[in-house]
């Protein structure tokens, strides 16, 4: 008997482990992102994401301050104060005063310079510089330094890749220009479709099962399929490329899972309830508009939260329907693509962009995922 | 005009323009071509209640046919005919896609989209599986299931990115910020690789962002459907003495098995579709094109509108068996 109990706690711990492994392996990722994206470049340089919660040694170049502020005193001209910005928590532990020699002297050695006079640099970032004649030039003295720095976190990247006037890859603009791609794009077919749902699903008229069938088959319809054809279209029509474009083609594309869903909703709502309001004299329209449309309230999200998730990270339709030679419209996908070319090894602007772009959508998911299961468990052709 | 007043303006006009249409349509049908009063009440009643489902359908059918039905017959055309200029085209059969398969890119995009479509829904489901069942099992499974849901959320361009970072190679003598050089530098390689770049497997890496991403479609699918599973058979297979694993695949497996051929096919649909991936990762370098990208390439970059569609036509084949597949089985429900 003690056996089976072994072997079955065992198991029990087998679960919760792999289950955990599995997690920490879906999230290790993402977090990667998160956390890069408050670092700063060196740090991002010296080393891999998950080091950033422990100190990291850095190779730093500092300035002592300029000899405008020295003091004399007997004597002796004196310049002294601290490396390092203040509150900083960076140790020093090897330091020198040419780039060809880092790492020359330890903490509290004594170094010459080249107008005669001397500095002394402790560990933490205290420097000393002495000496009998006057200290001249206009800048500080240059201090290599080996230092292990404490983690460091900032939103620097942040405000560089939203806010910064100078920086051309702006993520300020595609953010508001991806909101509004978005925003019609998801209300407009959920009014279309809830009318044609309510139609297949309560309203009796030949062709209705062979419409049914047809959307299903639209459901998979690859729209690659789509791209020439419509730009071709929209060009004759006038539309070219822009918001319009690109607000039909999503909700052209979204359409049949919109219908699929909302009808296979709409179904299996109370038959009682309808005929009722009919028996009562209320007419097609208003049953829909009073009784059907609140009831499908659930479904109605459900394909909101997918619609906007969907067009929120397209990148082929945005490409092809709206994205012109100016730049103007770009949407943040399209902006990320770029950035991977031309700032390829620059990862705190990377990540931040990425992370950006992906923020919305996670705090739709997470706070909305119970819709959004629904529609899934509702949406996937049984 | 700024965009965002625009935007605003537009949800405006369509959402006024769709209800508008509907109460407006329905009250000149009511009112004005079949009043339900005077003589011929009845037969107007009647009349009005078979054109109303026309007009509640209306919108949605144009806005169908336009954009999805027509297209497909558009590409067809397209793909028989040659670009002439001044926006004129001329029937040339099967040029374009004699010009296609002798095109080493095409075989490769090919290979590859096969390659992807066994290996990315028989991972994700199979991930899937193994999460929904490990999940069911545990009191934070619910925690569990949310943090492996979490990447439906991303955009495959920002996940892109993020295994960029996860592939990222800097030179042996600085710090390795990607995880995988790091693991393999650890365990004992020699110099870092660019893992984007090994032929072949650099497919399978891009193959693995969207494992990641599916694998919680397919364990929100399966989990819902482990729960369906009635506890009877469990219970009598463990009187009878079956382990855990015989539990899962003799028992569970097979009820589910409907379930697990929907979240297959459904995966494989996203899967003859990936563009966003290969065009972000790689744009089908080092021999990781795929079919969605390589058609890309020659519409728009190309300019080649024959051979583009002819790509997308091959797209459109591999689709069908799931379409019709799926078409049958919605005609059967409905009866």
């Amino acid at each position: 008997m003690s056996a089976i109990v072994g072997t079955r706690s065992s198991l029990v711990w087998a679960v919760h482990l792999s289950l955990a492994a599995m997690v920490l392996l879906w999230l290790f990722p993402t977090a990667g992102l998160l956390v890069s994206s408050f670092r700063t470049t060196d740090q991002i340089s010296t080393g891999g994401w998950w080091n950033s919660l422990s100190a990291s040694e850095q190779n730093l170049t500092l300035r002592s301050a300029a000899p405008e502020s020295q003091i004399e005193n007997d004597g002796v001209f004196v310049i002294e104060g601290n490396l390092f910005e203040q509150g900083s928590e960076a140790v020093i532990s090897v330091w020198g005063t040419s780039s060809r020699s880092i790492d020359a002297f330890k903490p509290g050695d004594e170094a010459p310079l080249k107008d005669g006079s001397t500095i002394t640099v402790q560990s933490n970032g205290d420097y000393k510089r002495q000496g009998i004649e006057e200290i001249t030039g206009r800048r500080g003295q240059r201090i290599f330094a080996t230092a292990l720095t404490p983690p460091e976190f900032t939103l620097d990247n942040y405000h560089k890749v939203l806010f910064d006037e100078k920086n051309r890859e702006s993520m300020g603009k595609a953010f508001l220009n991806t909101l509004t791609v978005t925003i019609p794009a998801t209300i407009i077919p959920i009014l279309v479709a809830a009318f044609a749902a309510y139609a297949l699903a309560w309203m009796d008229f030949p062709g209705r099962a062979l419409l049914v069938a047809a959307i299903v088959g639209l459901l998979v319809v690859p729209l690659q399929l789509a791209l020439i054809p419509l730009l071709t279209l929209h060009n004759q029509i006038g539309i070219g490329k822009g918001y319009l474009g690109v607000w039909l083609a999503h909700t052209g594309f979204g359409l049949p899972l919109a219908i699929y869903l909302l009808r296979n909703y709409m179904v299996g709502l109370p038959r009682d309830i309808i005929e009722n309001a009919r028996v009562d004299g209320a007419s097609d329209f208003q049953i829909f508009v009073k009784i059907i449309l609140p009831l499908s309230f659930p479904a109605l999200a459900s394909f909101a939260i997918f619609q906007f998730l969907w067009t929120w990270n397209d990148l082929l339709i945005a490409l092809v329907f709206l994205v012109d030679s100016s730049g103007e419209t770009t949407v943040m996908t399209k902006q990320i693509i770029e950035m991977l070319g031309t700032r390829g090894g620059e990862w705190e602007i990377l990540a931040t962009a990425a992370f950006v772009s992906i923020a919305v959508p996670l705090v739709v998911f997470f706070a909305l995922q119970k819709y959004l299961v629904r529609g899934l468990l509702a949406g996937s052709v049984k | 005009m700024h965009p965002a007043f625009q935007a605003v303006l537009t949800i405006a006009v369509g959402v006024g323009g769709c209800v508008g249409y509907f109460y407006f349509s329905n009250q000149l049908l009511d009112r004005v071509l079949f009043p339900d009063k005077g003589i011929h009440a009845g037969r107007n009643i009647t009349r009005a209640n078979i054109i109303r489902p026309w007009l509640f359908l209306f919108p949605a059918l144009a806005a169908l046919g336009l954009y999805l039905a027509y297209p497909v017959f558009e590409t067809l055309r397209l793909s028989l005919s040659e670009r002439l200029p001044g926006n004129k085209s001329q029937y040339v059969g099967f040029d374009n896609y004699q010009q296609m398969f002798s095109e080493p890119k095409f075989w490769e995009a090919l290979t590859n989209n096969m390659l992807w479509l066994l290996v990315v829904p028989a991972l994700s489901t199979a991930f899937g599986l193994l999460a929904a069942q490990l999940s069911d099992r545990v009191r934070w499974g619910n925690i569990a299931k949310s943090f492996i849901f979490m990447p439906m959320a991303i955009s495959f361009v920002g996940a892109a990115v993020i295994w960029k970072l996860v592939y990222d190679t800097r030179p042996i003598d600085q710090e390795q910020i990607g995880v995988v050089n790091a693991v393999y530098l650890f365990f004992g390689g020699d110099q870092p690789i660019t893992w984007l770049t090994q032929i072949p497997a650099n497919s399978f890496l891009l193959m693995i962002v969207l494992v990641w991403i599916q694998t919680g479609f397919a364990m929100v699918i399966l989990s819902a459907a482990l729960r369906g599973v009635p506890e009877e058979t469990i219970e009598a297979a463990i009187i009878d003495g079956a382990n855990p694993f015989q539990v899962f695949f003799k028992i569970k497996v097979p009820q589910i098995k409907n379930t697990i051929v929907v979240v297959w096919t459904t995966i494989t649909i996203v899967v003859l579709k990936v563009f966003d991936i290969v065009f972000a990762m790689t744009n089908g370098q080092w021999e990781t094109q795929v079919l969605a990208n390589y058609m890309y390439d020659k519409l728009f970059r190309a300019q080649d509108w024959g051979v583009g569609s002819a790509s997308a036509m091959i797209i459109m084949l591999l689709v069908s068996p799931i379409l019709v597949w799926n078409v049958y089985n919605a005609r059967k429900e409905m009866q």
